[in-house]
């Protein structure tokens, strides 16, 4: 068994972006990624790249993710570039849209704070009349919204495979099929062994546990407090339409293939990746509430897919005070925040550059503290 | 609305379908029998109720079969739901469908899925053509428009239904440009070894020898042992190439019907999350169950062609004999022979059915095609692609369809996912069943999304 | 070869007729059989172009699996033209590439 200076456990799109980054800039690189079947939160990812109201409650996270989606355009190019894969990123913003006055006024104080402690992160809220400039076919239920001009959106899909052909490209071995059940540090050596189900281990010096739903496990075996609780969210896609969405919303886009994506409900149902009547017919009834004309359009698919979160819904990015050199990500934003862990994450996690400082907020420590409670932002 | 619960919902209104509802108003069973066409009969027996006399002439005895059970079935008392599509079925019995008013549930203590079969893909060059059907789809103009072939038309492929066209359209005056066959003789040969446990089938045997020696005796060109069909044409199908006797062929036709067998519809059984295992004799997905059809311990049961090839006739019987397993289940003992007699109807019809399979086993090369071949017609991904994303790491069919959409289309995967779940077992070097199949999830079929704010709930 | 339909359906005395307008032509068509079926009997060529590369498609399965029998129907967009039975009156339309929701911003057309 060759070594190999990195391996990052899990193959979707935090694994993927960080693996490509240490990758791309000469590291040798190994991916452990599952089968088939996996859940795989990836696949339900409702492709926004979306800086509007992120970090409400931690300004750290909104300035973290407004460096990330600005970065995207020049990421986009430079996969395109290397893989020929279009992943798909539109980003000439995007509304929020409000069905009451009183949801639009919370909207307007949430972002007005977000700039406020954030900076740098501008928005404008606008009459339904206004919207209408830009969405021409939303429906009278709809009564005010929101503009960011730095929203967008990319093909979750797509992403994950230029990052797969663009890792291949760089050298990096991709290994499918693999649950890993353990990983072993052997502190002499300074090296780290991912040990499979099946008993292969792969060595490197050093580790990236973005396992999804499997870091909280891993990581605890590194030394690393990395909890996550589990929600579910469905998306339903209906067929290819003729364009009619100019712009991706918080309820409806419609994607460059022509489908529009409906989404998305959060759920706390443990590992049930299913769908449910119930909830296929809320969103159904809201995107036509939203968009009347889709009440014409049929719904091809629904899908569920299971989101790692962290109990306060903002990422960890934490080295292991134990074992250094083992990381481990928890992160539900993988395509908003897609370049920057290509760009900074990777090099950092691969031993190329030191922490970036705009990190250590983002240490699984914080819930640590036993008196701390945490509301779910996301 | 649950308040309304039947003792028996039958999904499908063909064969089996319609022989469980008998069954099971005969014990007495509540039963509500759900079918996306609006005419009883499945596609066997389709139009079955007033098909015209001339054109029951031209289907032949067989079909006339379906007759007495569609009028027994009327005469059963149980309840039929026509053009209702099935979107949502539950272990627990619940099933979601939508018709003309919008979506509904009815909820059962038992479940039958009897959706029966589709014609296997035929994956070739230009299959997509307008020109290019599936003999299937043609019987079907026959059966349900009394619609034929206007102009040349060529038959390809191999199975018991591409013989019983022929002898159909002949029987309706339609000239053939030919049947180009792809049954090899060497397969007869192999086939036969598989005669011997099939005595109690001899009768069906005769009779499917019978249909091809008429086509022969009517002068259709046949090309027997023929292999690489491809379809020629730019913007429609003008006509089929094909090696026949090392040699290469050209037959020209503005209507190619291709035939290579029919596979189980299991897209309602993959959806409950049942385990399917790949059968390698009828070289499909089929769900795994006991010999009443019941999928593990829930309550719903699966009969007929949905559950594997097997036929008319059997379909039916496996319909009345599941039916025949909820009743013991709820302590009710049948008429005394009644089982027994129908468990020999059924080893009697399904005793040919080993020596079908090796016979009319479609050819490798129009299961698996080379890589310009499109395997998604919906959204047009061809093989070659599907390959790419295997050599990037894909193991299985729903990665490959992450990557490339191949799946992703209205049809949901029926008309690919056989074709990307071999082509991928083909590239990895493993087994069909190690690869495994798309995951199925409601809606079964695209529905209108205008459907729920009519809903009545 | 351009006059020719792939189908006849042969006349038969006293078949109930209704008459169906595809692309702007009237068709008159036994009644109770399918619009695709009604199609292929007495029009030529594509029904539909695909979405991705517009490729000219037609009806393939005639039961209602492999959707490529999609037609505008009365102003509504990709339906089954294969599961959909032809009623007088009815306005059939080809489809060029994915289905156009414009102008059904009232979530429906013609009283659908």
């Amino acid at each position: 068994m060759i070594s190999k200076q990195l391996t990052v456990v899990g193959g979707g799109l935090v694994g993927a972006a960080i693996a490509y980054g240490a990758a791309s800039r000469g590291l040798s690189v190994r991916v452990l990624d599952q089968g088939d079947t996996a859940f795989r939160a990836s696949r339900g990812n409702f492709g926004l790249v979306w800086l509007s109201s992120k970090g409400g409650g931690m300004p750290e996270y909104a300035r973290w993710t407004r460096d990330a989606v600005g970065q995207w355009g020049g990421f986009h190019q430079e996969l395109l570039d290397r893989t020929g894969v279009d992943s798909g990123l539109i980003q000439k913003g995007g509304f929020w849209l409000g069905f009451s006055q009183e949801e639009v006024q919370k909207r307007a104080n949430l972002l007005a704070k977000i700039d406020r402690e954030a900076g740098g992160i501008p928005f404008r809220m606008m009459e339904a009349s206004e919207i209408r400039q830009y969405l021409p076919d939303i429906g009278p239920k709809v009564v005010g919204g929101s503009w960011g001009a730095q929203d967008g959106m990319a093909n979750p899909l797509f992403l994950l495979r230029a990052l797969h052909s663009g890792l291949k490209k760089a050298g990096a071995d991709i290994i499918s099929g693999i649950d890993v059940a353990a990983i072993e540090h052997d502190a002499a050596k300074g090296r780290f062994t991912a040990r499979s189900r099946d008993g292969q281990g792969w060595t490197s010096d050093r580790i990236v546990i973005a396992a999804g739903l499997g870091v909280g496990e891993l990581a605890s075996q590194v030394g690393i407090h990395a909890p996550t609780v589990t929600t579910r969210g469905q998306v339903l896609i209906t067929e290819r339409l003729k364009p009619f969405m100019d712009y991706p919303t918080n309820k409806a886009r419609q994607t460059a293939e022509g489908s529009v994506q409906i989404g998305s409900t959060t759920e706390d149902v443990g590992l049930d990746d299913g769908t449910t009547v119930e909830k296929i017919e809320w969103l159904a009834r809201r995107a036509v509430d939203t968009f009347p004309a889709l009440a014409n359009a049929r719904l091809v698919r629904a899908w569920g897919a299971l989101r790692p979160l962290t109990p306060d819904g903002y990422p960890i990015y934490q080295e292991s005070g134990t074992c250094p050199g083992a990381f481990a990500v928890v992160c539900h934003s993988g395509v908003t925040l897609a370049a920057i862990h290509a760009n900074v994450i990777g090099p950092w996690m691969g031993g190329l550059t030191d922490a970036p400082p705009d990190v250590a907020p983002f240490n699984g420590k914080r819930f640590l503290d036993k008196n701390a409670r945490f509301v779910g932002d996301h | 609305m649950a308040n309304n619960v039947n003792d028996l919902v039958v999904i499908g209104s063909g064969p089996a379908g319609m022989a469980a509802a008998v069954e099971a108003r005969a014990l007495g069973m509540t039963v509500s029998v759900l079918d996306e066409q609006p005419a009883i009969g499945g596609q066997i027996y389709r139009r079955v109720e007033d098909a015209p006399e001339a054109l029951q002439m031209i289907l032949g005895k067989d079909y006339g079969a379906g007759r007495v059970l569609a009028e027994e079935f009327r005469q059963s008392g149980a309840a039929h739901i026509p053009g209702a599509t099935v979107w949502n079925l539950t272990e627990d019995g619940v099933i979601d469908y939508v018709d003309a008013g919008g979506t509904r549930t009815i909820s059962a203590t038992n479940v039958l899925i009897a959706t029966g079969a589709m014609e296997r893909p035929f994956p070739i060059p230009g299959w997509t053509l307008p020109g290019v059907m599936g003999a299937g789809a043609a019987q079907i103009m026959l059966k349900s428009a009394g619609a034929q072939p206007a102009g040349s038309v060529v038959l390809a492929g191999c199975g018991p239904l591409l013989y019983l066209l022929a002898w159909q359209y002949l029987r309706a005056g339609v000239k053939l440009a030919g049947l180009v066959d792809t049954t090899r003789f060497s397969t007869y040969v192999t086939a036969l070894g598989k005669v011997h446990g099939a005595v109690t089938g001899r009768k069906d045997l005769v009779k499917g020898l019978g249909l091809i020696s008429r086509v022969r005796l009517a002068r259709v060109p046949i090309y027997s042992g023929a292999s690489d069909l491809e379809i020629l044409g730019e913007d429609h199908a003008e006509g089929i190439r094909f090696r026949h006797k090392s040699k290469s062929r050209e037959i020209s036709a503005g209507l190619v019907l291709l035939h290579q067998g029919v596979v189980p519809n299991t897209q309602l059984s993959w959806s409950l999350r049942a385990e399917h295992r790949w059968d390698a004799a009828q070289l499909c997905w089929t769900p795994v169950t006991d010999d009443a059809g019941r999928l593990g311990e829930t309550q719903i049961h699966v009969a007929g062609d949905s559950r594997r090839i097997v036929g008319a006739l059997a379909s039916a019987i496996q319909g009345r004999l599941s039916v025949l397993a909820m009743h013991e289940r709820k302590g009710g003992t049948a008429q005394p022979g009644h089982k027994a007699e129908l468990q020999r109807q059924l080893a009697r019809y399904t005793a040919l059915r080993p020596f079908l399979d090796v016979l009319y086993r479609p050819l490798d090369e129009h299961r698996i095609p080379a890589d310009h071949v499109t395997v998604c017609r919906c959204e047009e991904v061809t093989a070659g692609e599907v390959r790419s994303y295997v050599d990037l790491g894909c193991l299985g069919p729903n990665q490959t369809k992450s990557f490339g959409r191949c799946g992703m289309g209205p049809c949901q995967g029926r008309l690919c996912g056989l074709t990307v779940t071999e082509i991928i077992a083909a590239a990895r070097k493993v087994a069909p069943g190690e690869v495994g199949y798309y995951r199925i999830r409601p809606p079964i079929k695209p529905i209108h999304l205008g459907s729920f704010a009519q809903s009545t709930s | 070869m351009t006059t020719e339909t792939l189908f006849s359906i042969p006349k038969k005395a006293g078949q109930a007729m209704v008459r169906i307008e595809f692309e702007g032509e009237t068709l008159h068509v036994p009644d109770g059989i399918s619009v695709a079926a009604a199609l292929l009997s007495s029009s030529r060529g594509a029904l539909r172009t695909s979405i991705v590369k517009g490729t000219p498609r037609a009806p393939y399965c005639m039961m209602g699996v492999c959707f490529e029998c999609l037609v505008e129907i009365d102003g509504i967009p990709a339906r089954q033209g294969c599961m959909t039975l032809v009623r007088d009156g009815m306005i059939i339309r080809r489809q060029s590439g994915a289905p156009s929701l414009e102008g059904l911003a009232s979530g429906g057309k013609n009283g659908e």
